[in-house]
């Protein structure tokens, strides 16, 4: 685990507590929906998928695949200190809704990354108050 | 009746009847962003023969509020419209506009956009990061290159789409460019020089990303019974579509492809009463390389990931079969940072035939699509210069 510079994430909704507590205890939270099953992301106080107010939390399996990447040669947030270039990254869920991060402890190099390539999230700790989620190639079984 | 009905009622009853751009476009440190509003405004009215104290409808997107252009331009308008949903709402204005012209809610509309996008000149930035600063800030996302890549990285993924054929996107519109004296770059470019540029955030080098400059540009409508008295020949607005889906890429669900950008498409087609094949001239919002394939695709001209095919064997170029960003695009002749109103300013001026070097020869439809944020919003235009 690194430990990594970078802003907080701010501000927060408190529909959103239970997934940043989650972090905290290095889980990965998502809001899920008791009348059509499905999780969501972001956290939001109705399903976006059939609009039903009635949510629960599950703690996700850690476990997605890579959507999507970029590899950031230029840094556009200076206050993200990580050294370019490094990865930004769509993860898709296991349970279904897609997150934006960084994959970590790979080379940023583009013959190395491939979409869909099996991935599991890393917790790192910034401050007391909050843990973020990362992902890394997931170990073969 | 059907909806789709109720908008063809809407076609040819406004028409385009003056654009303009701001009296210069480019790195302008001297010039705040209200003066770029006002210059187009005043550009605007006297192309089209009117005068600024005709206007009673305005419709603008970005920091200035409608009501603040309305004051700085000294005018009262009856129907104001500050739709705001990224760089397309001065298309999708377009659809607002007509609507209000046909039921009398104003009679002179003028859509407008001023961006000291580059200079920052009189600006307030305000940006709602409500949700991006809790979940995608803190990992270095935060500008446009740092989200349009993951669509672009997943296309390559499911279609084999290459760098090579973006890069004959940037290519391409950079030939037009060459043919506008108002655009920032004339010199030719080659795929080479393209894949070899500053690599900024893979896939995308510095080439395939698009200008950042301060300019303005307007448009103004009025009914068509009133078109005919303005000074130019006026342009229809045959068919119009907009749809919004998502802010954050993550929740554009058939991604790489673009829901918002197919509806918007589909119902201005639909409008318009005309087909992919009718068209001899497009304008597609430009902001990356990636983005006016993926629009063709979205929109039914081309099954996925064949869009790049319409910019391949200089179809899309000066003496193609399809012209394609024929003022040099946000690639190479402008982009403010909200660049839909470029699009609709080139639009109107090939269908009237002012384009000198640059003019589309015989061209009579000419559709204008583009997008807002991460293909989040779409708006689309189906112009012409018949009814």
């Amino acid at each position: 685990m690194e430990q990594l510079e970078r802003p907080l994430p701010a501000p927060l909704a408190p529909e959103a507590k239970p997934y940043w507590e989650g972090l905290k205890q290095d889980k990965l939270m998502l809001p899920q929906c008791k009348d059509c099953g499905k999780a969501h992301f972001y956290p939001r106080i109705l399903c976006p998928h059939c609009h039903s107010r009635n949510l629960t939390w599950i703690e996700a399996s850690g476990r997605g695949k890579l959507y999507a990447f970029e590899i950031l040669h230029r840094s556009f947030n200076p206050a993200v200190k990580t050294p370019l270039p490094y990865v930004l990254a769509m993860i898709e869920l296991e349970e279904g809704p897609r997150m934006l991060s960084n994959l970590i402890n790979i080379k940023p190099d583009p013959a190395l990354i491939r979409c869909d390539m099996p991935v599991q999230v890393v917790y790192s700790k910034l401050n007391d108050n909050f843990t973020l989620p990362f992902f890394q190639p997931a170990k073969a079984n | 009746m059907a909806q789709h009905d109720f908008m063809r009622e809407l076609s040819n009853t406004a028409c385009i009847v003056g654009a303009a751009e701001s009296d210069e476009m480019g790195i302008l440190p001297h010039k705040s962003q209200m003066a770029l509003h006002l210059e187009s405004i005043s550009n605007a009215c006297a192309d089209a023969g009117l005068k600024v104290s005709d206007v009673d409808g305005i419709f603008t997107a970005g920091a200035h509020s409608p009501a603040l252009i309305a004051e700085a331009l000294g005018v009262t308008p009856r129907y104001v419209d500050g739709t705001s949903v990224g760089g397309c709402s001065f298309i999708i204005m377009v659809e607002h506009a007509i609507a209000a012209l046909h039921h009398h809610l104003c009679d002179v509309a003028v859509i407008t956009h001023g961006e000291s996008g580059r200079s920052q000149v009189g600006v307030t930035r305000v940006r709602d990061t409500s949700i991006a600063g809790c979940y995608e800030i803190p990992y270095g996302f935060g500008a446009p290159p740092t989200w349009f890549g993951l669509i672009t990285t997943r296309h390559m993924h499911e279609y084999g789409t290459t760098l090579e054929q973006w890069a004959q996107v940037a290519v391409s519109t950079r030939q037009w460019a060459a043919l506008n004296p108002k655009a920032m770059y004339h010199d030719p470019l080659t795929i080479d020089q393209v894949l070899k540029a500053k690599m900024i955030a893979y896939p995308f080098t510095v080439l395939n990303i698009c200008l950042v400059t301060d300019a303005g540009g307007a448009i103004v409508l009025t009914r068509a019974d009133r078109a005919r008295d303005c000074a130019k020949k006026p342009v229809y607005v045959r068919g119009t579509g907009e749809a919004t889906e998502h802010v954050s890429v993550t929740q554009m669900h058939g991604l790489p492809l673009s829901k918002a950008t197919r509806m918007s498409g589909e119902r201005a087609m639909k409008m318009a009463g005309v087909s992919h094949g009718d068209f001899d001239h497009l304008m597609l919002y430009d902001a990356f390389t990636s983005g006016p394939p993926i629009m063709l695709e979205s929109m039914g001209f081309a099954k996925p990931g064949e869009g790049v095919s319409f910019f391949e064997n200089g179809k899309s170029t000066p003496g193609g079969s399809l012209p394609i960003n024929t003022n040099g695009g946000g690639l190479s002749y402008t982009h403010t940072g909200m660049y839909g109103m470029f699009p609709l300013i080139e639009a109107t001026r090939q269908l009237r035939g002012e384009c000198g070097a640059r003019q589309v020869p015989n061209v009579k439809l000419s559709l204008v699509n583009g997008m807002g944020g991460m293909l989040s919003a779409a708006g689309t235009a189906v112009l012409s210069n018949e009814k």
